[in-house]
């Protein structure tokens, strides 16, 4: 069954593997104790950081596909992307797998671009087992998209910080984990935001179209999700979109947060919060995908949003052109016996933390 | 036509939530800290007119100017400058330091893709509109003063 | 006594770099080329010297003293040497720092290495 936008998958593919990968910095952030692998040093031992990027990226998918408990050749097809420039890392790291490749392109909603994709390949019984994967740095970022790290300047109280990170997930037609239930491929939006330091507000109207694409497709409201999650609009993106679907006449609650505005902590000079591939793909590949595991998320609308611009093209006086792309996933375990209510509290409020101190600005 | 109001009026939405931050804070910052590398800047000076009382006071800015743009290359190099300026802002950016390290910082980051790519094309990036800037503007003052 | 002259105008003159990038949101390197051409604008009209002549320091060490040696080394070549002077003038003043810049940039790059923030 298939709507506009939205796909409703039959043969509901299963995460069977799952596996993120951070720098230093993120593994202090909230998200911490959920990685997998934290690294020390986030040059990764090589000795350029697009080269550490491609190694993050290659460990993760290894990661996962051991987490699945399965042999590399069982993998078919690896699905990833990143934020460099021709997607470098994801297709130098698959360089090293024997496993047909896949490279693709949605900023930093790629996470769920590739698991949508990866979705409908299973549901549709051309493939049995895949690898979607993607990542992002912040050095490497940062030198593509600004300015050179020991440059002295100041950070824009909107901007965000790129999340050095990399996340994998194994979807299998067989198995035991959660499923993806359904997809919902969105439209590229551009509300003529033209301020590189501002993603989140140039995003936020894409989350918007997403959203509203998918309630209005399936006939569910929020309320129906235990966690709709966004991937990277940060603080400022989140409150905007808020108050977008109120104007469009839905309101999210609590259970509405976003990766990029929860991901590190009010003292770590972050100002509006994280952003990158990695944001949400390490995200959801530690804390989400644990949380539905043990069946304390039972079903989670995850949306990552990705801006589709260039250096090239803003200094030509382009706006920014945002998309987001949405996945339901449910959880397999049956009954919901406890619900720790308190840990979902603490993560699902920080939305109401206000605007950094002085020193952060 | 209503896509141009719609994006419009959302622009002046975005406009009006981005987070205010009081401009006293980083103006007092930057005042500190401009004002103590124009200090640092005047005792060099002062020193070098001491010990080499002989010297052209041009010659003697020469100097300063020369030992002011190694010690931010440096601080650049060892990646002091770069935090310095996150408290300072426009403080260490204007000064001749800034200048410096805006040139230091893409020759050191680009330095992956080799001495002539990395190096020497991109230490320009920054500090090329600068040099470009002053060029032109000082030419077409002294041929202003050729004909005045 | 002249050192809190020094202190104030060059404080002064960096703030108002800080006033651009709160309320225009430039980024440095449209802030350098800015103080620049201000340097220039005041030298070519007589005004930096005297400023100078005080401020020292503060308004020497701020690349507008740059900027203002441009110009000088300008205007004193067309003096002396005519047509030809308005191309050699400005860069012969300013040679020794951008040399300098240039040399220390290389130097340092090729000793030290990137590092990440945090």
């Amino acid at each position: 069954m298939s709507y506009n936008q939205t796909i409703v998958f039959k043969n509901k593919p299963v995460i069977i593997g799952s596996y993120s990968i951070v720098g230093p910095k993120e593994g202090k952030g909230n998200f911490g104790p959920y990685f997998n692998y934290v690294m020390k040093d986030d040059s990764f031992g090589e000795d350029s950081y697009e080269k550490a990027e491609k190694k993050m990226l290659e460990s993760a998918i290894v990661g996962a596909i051991e987490d699945a408990k399965i042999k590399p050749k069982d993998i078919q097809i690896i699905l990833a992307g990143d934020l460099l420039n021709q997607i470098i890392s994801s297709s130098y790291a698959a360089r090293n797998f024997d496993v047909a490749f896949l490279g693709l392109f949605g900023a930093c909603s790629t996470m769920a671009e590739s698991l949508a994709i990866g979705a409908t390949f299973i549901d549709s019984s051309h493939f049995d087992k895949l690898v979607c994967a993607t990542g992002s740095h912040f050095s490497s970022a940062e030198r593509q998209f600004r300015f050179p790290l020991e440059l002295g300047n100041q950070r824009p109280p909107a901007s965000q910080w790129t999340v050095t990170g990399s996340g994998a997930t194994v979807l299998s037609k067989t198995g035991k984990g959660p499923k993806i239930t359904m997809a919902t491929f969105g439209k590229v939006i551009d509300f003529g935001i033209n301020d590189v330091n501002d993603m989140g507000a140039a995003m936020a109207p894409a989350a918007m179209n997403t959203m509203l694409a998918h309630f209005k497709d399936t006939g569910r409201t929020p309320d129906d999700y235990d966690l709709i999650v966004t991937g990277d609009l940060g603080k400022l993106g989140s409150e905007i979109l808020v108050d977008l679907m109120e104007y469009n006449g839905i309101k999210l609650g609590l259970n509405y947060n976003d990766c990029g505005q929860m991901y590190f902590t009010r003292n770590q000079n972050t100002l509006s919060g994280g952003s990158g591939c990695g944001c949400s793909a390490t995200v959801f590949n530690s804390f989400i995908i644990s949380k539905l595991r043990k069946g304390e998320l039972k079903r989670v609308l995850f949306m990552p949003t990705g801006a589709l611009m260039s250096t090239t093209a803003s200094q030509q006086g382009e706006t920014i052109p945002g998309v987001c792309h949405a996945i339901v996933i449910e959880s397999d375990v049956e009954e919901n016996k406890k619900i720790d209510r308190n840990k979902k509290r603490r993560v699902t409020t920080t939305r109401k933390v206000s605007y950094g101190t002085k020193k952060e600005v | 036509m209503e896509e141009k109001k719609r994006n419009e009026a959302y622009n002046n939405y975005v406009k009006a939530k981005i987070p205010k931050t009081r401009p006293w804070p980083s103006l007092f910052n930057s005042f500190l800290v401009g004002g103590i590398i124009c200090t640092i800047g005047q005792g060099i000076n002062d020193l070098i007119m001491l010990w080499f009382p002989n010297l052209a006071e041009q010659t003697a800015w020469g100097y300063t100017l020369v030992i002011l743009v190694f010690i931010a290359s440096f601080l650049t190099g060892i990646g002091v400058y770069d935090k310095i300026g996150k408290f300072a802002g426009g403080g260490s950016i204007v000064p001749i330091t800034g200048f410096s390290n805006s040139i230091t910082s893409p020759a050191i980051e680009f330095k992956h893709e080799g001495i002539i790519y990395g190096i020497c094309v991109k230490m320009f990036t920054i500090a090329g509109p600068v040099i470009v800037a002053g060029i032109v503007s000082s030419i077409i003052v002294g041929l202003v003063y050729l004909f005045i | 006594m002249y050192y809190l002259w020094v202190f104030l105008i060059g404080g002064l003159v960096c703030m108002l770099g800080q006033v651009l990038i709160i309320y225009t949101n430039i980024t440095s390197a449209r802030i350098l080329v800015t103080f620049v051409l201000i340097g220039v604008l005041l030298e070519a009209f007589g005004i930096f010297d005297p400023i100078s002549e005080f401020a020292k320091a503060g308004i020497n060490v701020p690349i507008i003293g740059f900027g203002a040696s441009l110009a000088k080394g300008a205007i004193g070549a067309v003096r002396a040497r005519g047509i030809v002077g308005a191309f050699t003038g400005g860069l012969e003043a300013t040679a020794g720092g951008i040399a300098a810049a240039v040399l220390f940039a290389f130097i340092f790059a090729l000793i030290f290495k990137s590092k990440t923030k945090s």
